[in-house]
C-alpha cells in the first residue's frame, strides 16, 4: 500500500466513521440516561434517509438563486425534527410503560420496535432499493493532488463537527443538558432535586434520534442506494462504536465511531474484504472481553 | 408410577408414534409433510433455546448460527464423505440410518463446540450486551460460511440427500423436550434456575454459575445443531442467508410467546407460529380480503413485531410463563425502588 493509497483509505474511513459517530451518540445518550440499548435506533437512521428521499424533491425547488445552498440545510433540519418526534413517540408508546419492568422486557420490545420500523418501512416505502436524490453536487475537490476528497465527504465532516459542537454545548452549558447529566449520574437523586425524569428521557430520545436522522441523510449522500433494512448493520456497528468508546460517554462515542470507520475501511480494502461485516462484531467481542468499559469509560463496580 | 417413569414412557411412546406416523406418511401431500417436519424442527430449536434464554436467563440472539453450523457440518459430511461408508456396508436401510445418526451427531457436536466458544464470553456479560454479542457471533458464523468455498459460499449448498423423515424429526423433538425437562427437574438442574433468578445469591450458596451458563449454551447449541442437520436433510438445499439474524429472532419469538422457562408453552408456541405463518401465505392469496390485509399477511415480520410489542406491554411472561420473582427497573439498581436509581 503506497502512502497515497493509505491516506485515501484514511479519508474514506474517517467519513464512514463520521456516520457511525452520529448514530453512536444516540445509543450512548439513551444508555446514559436509561441504561438500556435502544435497538430501534438504527432504524431511526433509516427513517432519516427516507425523509431525505421524500423531502428533497419537494423542498429543493423552493430554494433558488442565492438561497440554493440553504436547500440541503432545510432538508437536514426538517429531517432531524421529524426523527426527533419519531424518537420521542417511540419512547412514549413503547418504552415508557415498561420503565419499571425487567431490562429484558424492554430489550425485547426494542427489538419489536426495530422490526416494526424495518418491515413497516418495507410495507410503506416498498422493499426495493431506491436511489437517493442529488441533494448537493458530488464532485472531487480540486487541489488535493492524488487524493480524492469529494464534496459530500467534506459536507459530512463539516455537519458532523457542527453537530458535535452543538451537542457538547447543549449537554455542558444548558439547564436541560445539566439535568441530563444529573439523571445519567443518579436518577433517583436527580428526581429528588426536582428534575422531571420523563421530560429528560424524552429530550434525550429526541436529541439522539435527530442525530441519527442527520446521519441517515449524510450516509445516503455517500451511499445513495437506500432501502428499509439499511439501518440494521450501521445501527449495530454504531452500537459497537459506542461500546468501543465507553458506553454512556459522549466524546467516547464520537472517537469510537471514527476508529471503527477507519478499521472497517482498511479491512474492506485488504484481502479480507468479504469479512468486512464480521470485523465490527469481532471487535465488540474483543473489547467486551478485555476492556468492557471501553476506551474512555470507567469500570463500575456492581453493588449488591 | 413414579413421575420419572412417566416421562421415560412418554418419550418412548413419542418415538414409537413418530415411527408409526413416518411409516404411514407416504400418502400425505408433500407440502403438508414438509410443514409438519418444519414444526418438529422449530419445536427442537425453540425448546433448546429456552434452556439458554428461559431457564438460565442468558438472553441469546444467535441460535440460527448454531443451527447453521449443524446444518452445514452434517450436510457436508453426508454429501462428501458418505461414499466410504456406503462402499463398506452397501447402500441399505442400515447404512443410511448409521450415516444419518452419525452426521446429525457430528453437526450437534460441532454446534456445541461453537456454543462453548460463545458461552465463555457470556460469563462476563449480561442482558443486552450478551444479546448483542450472541447476535454478533451468529453473524460471524454466517459470514464465515459465506466465505467458505467448500460448501458453496454465498451460492448455498445443494444436492444434500433427503434423509429427514417424520420419525427422525419428532424423535429428536421428543428427546430434546425430555432432556430439557429432566434436566430442569433434577437437583443439578435447579442450578440453572438459580442462575437466572439471582446470580449473586446462587454464587453465595456455592453454585458454580460459570459452569451452568456454559452447560446451557453447549447443550442448547447441540440440539440446535441437530435441528440444523434435520433441516438441511429435509430441504436438501441450504443457503447462508437462511440462517441470518431474522431466523434467530423467529426462534426467540417462539420462546417469548410460549413463555420463557416453560417447555410446554414454548413447544406449543413453536407449533402455533409455524402453522400461523404458513396460513398467512394462504391469507395473502384470498381475493375477497381487502388489499391492505393481504399485503400485511405477505409481510410476516410486521406481524412478528406487533406480536412482540403487544406481548411485552400486555403479558410480558408469555402465554404459559410465570412472572419473574422480582423486577429490576430500567436505569435502576437491583434494589428496586419506585424511582429509577443507578447503582453508582
Amino acid at each position: 500500500m503506497s502512502a497515497t493509497e493509505f491516506f485515501q483509505q484514511l479519508i474514506n474511513g474517517l467519513s464512514l466513521g463520521a456516520f457511525y459517530a452520529l448514530i453512536a451518540l444516540g445509543y450512548t445518550m439513551v444508555y446514559g440516561v436509561l441504561r438500556f440499548i435502544n435497538f430501534a435506533h438504527g432504524d431511526v437512521f433509516m427513517i432519516g434517509a427516507f425523509c431525505g428521499y421524500y423531502l428533497t424533491p419537494r423542498l429543493l425547488p423552493h430554494f433558488t438563486g442565492w438561497m440554493t445552498p440553504l436547500g440541503p440545510v432545510a432538508v437536514l433540519i426538517l429531517t432531524m425534527v421529524i426523527c426527533a418526534l419519531l424518537g420521542i413517540t417511540i419512547e412514549k408508546l413503547a418504552y415508557r410503560p415498561l420503565r419499571q419492568q425487567p431490562k429484558l422486557t424492554v430489550l425485547i420490545t426494542a427489538i419489536g420496535v426495530s422490526l416494526f420500523l424495518e418491515y413497516g418501512g418495507q410495507f410503506v416505502f416498498g422493499a426495493d432499493p431506491k436511489s437517493f436524490p442529488e441533494l448537493m453536487p458530488d464532485r472531487a475537490l480540486p487541489g488535493t493532488g492524488a487524493l480524492t476528497i469529494t464534496t459530500t465527504q467534506l459536507a459530512a465532516f463539516i455537519v458532523t463537527i457542527c453537530l458535535l459542537i452543538a451537542l457538547t454545548f447543549i449537554v455542558k452549558r444548558t439547564r436541560l443538558g445539566m439535568a441530563m447529566r444529573a439523571v445519567s449520574n443518579n436518577a433517583a437523586a436527580a428526581a429528588l432535586m426536582g428534575v422531571n425524569i420523563d421530560t429528560i428521557v424524552s429530550f434525550t430520545f429526541g436529541l439522539g434520534s435527530a442525530l441519527a436522522g442527520a446521519g441517515g441523510i449524510l450516509y445516503s449522500l455517500s451511499y445513495p442506494s437506500i432501502d428499509p433494512l439499511m439501518g440494521l448493520f450501521p445501527g449495530i456497528k454504531a452500537f459497537v462504536a459506542a461500546v468501543l468508546g465507553g458506553i454512556g460517554n459522549i466524546p467516547g462515542a464520537a472517537v469510537g465511531g471514527i476508529i471503527l470507520g477507519v478499521i472497517e475501511t482498511f479491512v474492506a480494502g485488504s484481502a479480507f474484504s468479504t469479512y468486512r461485516d464480521a470485523i465490527a462484531f469481532s471487535l465488540l467481542i474483543v473489547i467486551l472481553l478485555f476492556r468492557p468499559a471501553g476506551i474512555f469509560g470507567r469500570s463500575q463496580i456492581e453493588k449488591v | 408410577m413414579k413421575y420419572r417413569h412417566i416421562k421415560k414412557l412418554a418419550l418412548l411412546a413419542a418415538i414409537i408414534l413418530s415411527g408409526m406416523a413416518s411409516h404411514f406418511s407416504g400418502g400425505i401431500n408433500s407440502y403438508y409433510l414438509q410443514i409438519i417436519i418444519f414444526i418438529g424442527i422449530n419445536v427442537t430449536l425453540a425448546v433448546s433455546l429456552n434452556l439458554i434464554n428461559g431457564y438460565t436467563g442468558q438472553f441469546s440472539l444467535g441460535h440460527a448460527g448454531f443451527m447453521a453450523i449443524g446444518a452445514y457440518v452434517s450436510a457436508y459430511l453426508s454429501t462428501e464423505h458418505s461414499a466410504v461408508l456406503f462402499k463398506a456396508l452397501g447402500t441399505n436401510f442400515f447404512s443410511i440410518t448409521l450415516l444419518f445418526v452419525a452426521v446429525l451427531m457430528a453437526g450437534g457436536v460441532a454446534a456445541s463446540i461453537a456454543g462453548l466458544i460463545v458461552g465463555v464470553p457470556s460469563l462476563r456479560l449480561k442482558g443486552d450486551y450478551l444479546a448483542i454479542v450472541t447476535l454478533g457471533f451468529g453473524e460471524i458464523i454466517r459470514v464465515v460460511i459465506q466465505n467458505t468455498d467448500a460448501v458453496g459460499g454465498p451460492r448455498g449448498y445443494s444436492g444434500i440427500a433427503s434423509y429427514t423423515t417424520l420419525f427422525w424429526t419428532y424423535s429428536v423433538a421428543a428427546l430434546t423436550i425430555y432432556v430439557v425437562i429432566s434436566l430442569i427437574d433434577s437437583t443439578y438442574g435447579r442450578g440453572f434456575l438459580t442462575v437466572r433468578d439471582d446470580e449473586v445469591a446462587a454464587e453465595a450458596v456455592g453454585i458454580n454459575t460459570t459452569r451452568y451458563k456454559v452447560t446451557a449454551f453447549v447443550l442448547g447449541a447441540f440440539f440446535a445443531g441437530v435441528a440444523g442437520g434435520l433441516y438441511a436433510h429435509s430441504t436438501t438445499y441450504i443457503n447462508p442467508s437462511g440462517f441470518d439474524f431474522q431466523r434467530s429472532i423467529e426462534i426467540v419469538i417462539m420462546v417469548i410467546l410460549g413463555g420463557m422457562g416453560s417447555t410446554v408453552g414454548v413447544a406449543f408456541a413453536a407449533i402455533l407460529l409455524t402453522l400461523l405463518l404458513e396460513y398467512l401465505r394462504f391469507v395473502a392469496g384470498y381475493e375477497w380480503l381487502p388489499e391492505l390485509v393481504r399485503r400485511i399477511a405477505q409481510n410476516r415480520v410486521i406481524i412478528y413485531s406487533l406480536v412482540l410489542i403487544a406481548l411485552m406491554l400486555l403479558r410480558p411472561q408469555g402465554l404459559f410463563g410465570r412472572l419473574p420473582r422480582r423486577g429490576i427497573p430500567i436505569g435502576g439498581s437491583t434494589k428496586s425502588a419506585k424511582l429509577p436509581a443507578n447503582s453508582t
